[in-house]
């Protein structure tokens, strides 16, 4: 059997066609773009291709509101500390306590350095509260950042709405849509968004190519100053081939948009409920009736993350966890302590993420391993005892010190 | 995912001695499920001879937790509750070929499971000493409670402090704004400020930093002083280091006690090698005494 990867919101097989379009970049046009020569004549146009075919994809008003980064992280970056940048009086920040960390962790810098940050909560299916974001709005919030969709969940966020109360308050919105362009269709042009972060890599596009969408008239400030690049936005001689192959992959996603609402929506909730119907003890997390169409996250209850996804490799799966010990932290991941996931289930979650390279064959064999897979680990875990939990785990095992 | 080692894996895939010991007579339980790490380990030991006659583990946690609490109950079968004692978390951790400086508090756990274990057979409290906090110096597995409780009780005030007390810091350097984050908590809670700026409290032992080139003697001496200032701190992890030869500039040393095999040795070497190219002021390469030969061979090849 060959090797089946569900991981894809962790990071994408770059699409051939991608491939293809990105070669001729490196071993015929690969000419600063800036240079006058035939080395460099066609990449100029390469580039504005790719410009466009990221704008279909978002529905962007302009191609000029597309600048090219190095990755969604950049783009994250720039966005908050241009909206500061721009803004100098505002020192509030609001944000959600369920970003990436490529927001929270700027934002507790920001922090650090005297500005206010509100980190919105989520209740128990990862929703926030309208209502209580309404009364954060005011002239002193320079930016409101609130992802699109959430990498571990899947959880999509009303970011539209949210953006026509900033818009109405005078505040600047941006969102984190790395994880949902490409999944879900959006007409950036329709919204009140200033600013949305995507990355290449997420859809079949190589690693290390994002964009930062600018809406035409929002204030600006650069992160990195030097070239004319990206007309003075983003400094830094253009990484063409990229450009071009994540023009492309955008064009391709765009082609598939319905497939991956369909198809892909119907393996998702086929491994899904064929988990939570053969496997007791289990759950799935986040907003089940808003959520990208290709992400699951299901909580094993008393067995932990790591260990499910050493065996899932070894019988040739790949996925992912929300666990602490994948990363080395001894708290399962913030996103399940803000969803007030209970402890006994937070250790043990699991993220199937799925792209149009997946296939119906591919969950059936998931679904013959995985009820293996937990009752191996139940089998050793002090909580579980025969076919089900002990009575009251948290009373049963009881360590002699607190 | 982690680089685990082949003795991890094979102690996951294929655990020894899971579930409970039907008639054990001394169980110890360690964790708890919030923290994403919990171990009852079961023993029968023999009322007489005291030996422990069979072991058992039930283990809630990631792939080395339940190795570490595998290739415990293997390594304490046999043994007299008294030699079970003496196993450290370092054995644990050797017996699996080496865990990830993140991973090295699944070791601990297992270490700790059987102190509470045999403290139960003697029907005495066991009580844990050591709580956890997130790890802050990854080339040393040195985690923020220690960072902390060290700052307190000897008023350290700058990051160069921090790395004379525990070592953090003293690798790398990546770890240095975590550390800076750290003091200028503890420094508030004390109602002090943290000054980047600030002259360190603590001295590395004075030695004469030397100037001129040195006879091989004088070099010798020079790293047998350097050595012997550092060892305290090595000590303290349960481990010591000695010089066995010197050969042009380089120190063939050998690590012993906890330090021996771990796979804080190579970092504890580089350190080492660090430390006497500051006092000495020229080139010193420090290098395992187990590579000499090797090294020799190739010169003289
Ligand atoms: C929601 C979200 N934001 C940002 C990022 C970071 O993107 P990049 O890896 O391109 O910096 C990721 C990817 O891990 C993500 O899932
Ligand atoms: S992580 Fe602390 S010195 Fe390297």
């Amino acid at each position: 059997m060959t090797d089946i990867y569900l991981d894809n919101n962790a990071t994408t097989k770059v699409d051939h066609a991608v491939v293809d379009v990105m070669i001729p970049y490196f071993l015929e046009q690969y000419g600063n773009p800036s240079s006058i020569h035939k080395f460099a004549d066609g990449v100029a146009r390469g580039i504005k291709r790719a410009r466009q075919q990221v704008q279909e994809l978002i529905g962007a008003e302009h191609d000029s509101e597309i600048i090219f980064t190095s990755c969604g992280t950049e783009s994250n970056s720039t966005a908050i500390l241009s909206a500061i940048k721009a803004q100098p009086n505002k020192k509030e920040i609001i944000t959600t306590t369920v970003e990436h960390p490529a927001i929270l962790s700027l934002c507790d810098a920001l922090e650090k350095d005297g500005y206010t940050i509100h980190r919105m909560p989520v209740d128990k299916a990862g929703r926030l509260n309208v209502e209580s974001y309404k009364k954060l709005l005011s002239d002193q919030v320079a930016i409101v950042s609130v992802m699109w969709a959430n990498n571990e969940t899947g959880t999509i966020f009303p970011v539209q709405e949210l953006a026509q109360l900033a818009h109405d308050a005078g505040v600047m919105f941006h969102t984190d849509a790395v994880q949902a362009v490409g999944k879900i269709p959006m007409m950036l042009q329709d919204t009140k968004i200033d600013m949305l972060s995507l990355s290449g890599h997420k859809l079949h596009a190589p690693k290390g190519i994002g964009v930062l969408y600018l809406r035409r008239g929002t204030r600006y400030r650069p992160l990195l100053r030097g070239g004319h690049q990206e007309r003075g936005r983003r400094a830094g001689t253009e990484n063409t081939a990229s450009i071009v192959g994540l023009g492309k992959a955008c064009e391709l996603a765009l082609a598939h948009i319905e497939y991956e609402n369909t198809q892909v929506k119907a393996m998702r909730d086929r491994l899904e409920r064929g988990i939570t119907e053969q496997i007791p003890h289990c759950f799935v997390t986040g907003d089940l009736y808003n959520r990208l169409p290709n992400t699951t996250d299901i909580a094993f209850e008393y067995i932990e993350g790591e260990a499910i996804l050493m065996l899932l490799n070894k019988a040739g799966i790949a996925a992912s966890s929300g666990s602490a010990c994948t990363s080395g932290s001894l708290e399962p991941s913030h996103v399940m302590r803000a969803m007030d996931i209970p402890y006994t289930a937070a250790h043990g979650t699991i993220r199937f993420s799925f792209s149009r390279y997946n296939s119906m064959h591919e969950v059936d064999e998931v679904l013959k391993v995985m009820p293996g897979v937990v009752a191996t680990l139940r089998k050793l875990s002090p909580y579980w005892e025969g076919d089900g939990p002990v009575a009251n785990p948290e009373q049963a095992f009881k360590p002699t010190y607190a | 995912m982690w680089d685990y080692s082949d003795k991890v894996k094979e102690h996951f895939f294929n655990p020894k001695n899971a579930g409970a010991v039907p008639d054990a007579n001394a169980i110890g339980e360690v964790g708890s499920i919030s923290c994403g790490d919990a171990l009852r380990l079961t023993l029968k030991v023999d009322d007489d001879s005291e030996v422990i006659l069979d072991a058992g583990f039930q283990t809630f946690g990631c792939g080395s937790a339940i190795a570490s609490s595998s290739v415990l109950t293997e390594i304490i079968k046999g043994m007299t509750i008294d030699d079970a004692l003496k196993v450290t978390n370092q054995d644990i951790a050797d017996q699996l070929e080496g865990l990830p400086p993140e991973k090295m508090h699944c070791s601990v756990m297992g270490r700790e499971a059987l102190q509470a274990a045999i403290a139960n057979y003697r029907g005495e409290e066991w009580a844990d000493d050591h709580e956890e906090g997130a790890l802050i110096c990854k080339c040393f597995a040195i985690d923020a409670v220690m960072i902390e409780e060290m700052v307190w009780a000897n008023k350290l005030r700058t990051v160069e402090d921090v790395t004379n007390f525990t070592k953090a810091g003293g690798g790398c350097a990546s770890c240095h704004e975590d550390i800076e984050a750290i003091l200028e908590k503890v420094l508030a809670e004390k109602g002090e400020t943290f000054d980047p700026e600030a002259p360190a409290v603590t001295k590395k032992p004075a030695i004469a930093e030397v100037k001129g080139p040195l006879t091989n003697l004088q070099r010798i001496k020079k790293i047998e002083e350097v050595l012997e200032s550092l060892r305290p701190a090595l000590m303290a992890d349960g481990g010591d280091v000695e010089l066995v030869e010197v050969m042009g500039n380089t120190a063939y040393v050998n690590m012993t006690g906890a330090c021996n095999g771990c796979q804080m040795a190579a970092m504890t070497i580089a350190g080492i090698q660090q430390r006497l190219m500051e006092v000495m002021g020229e080139f010193i390469k420090v290098v395992p005494a187990s590579e000499m030969k090797k090294l020799v061979n190739i010169e003289v090849a």
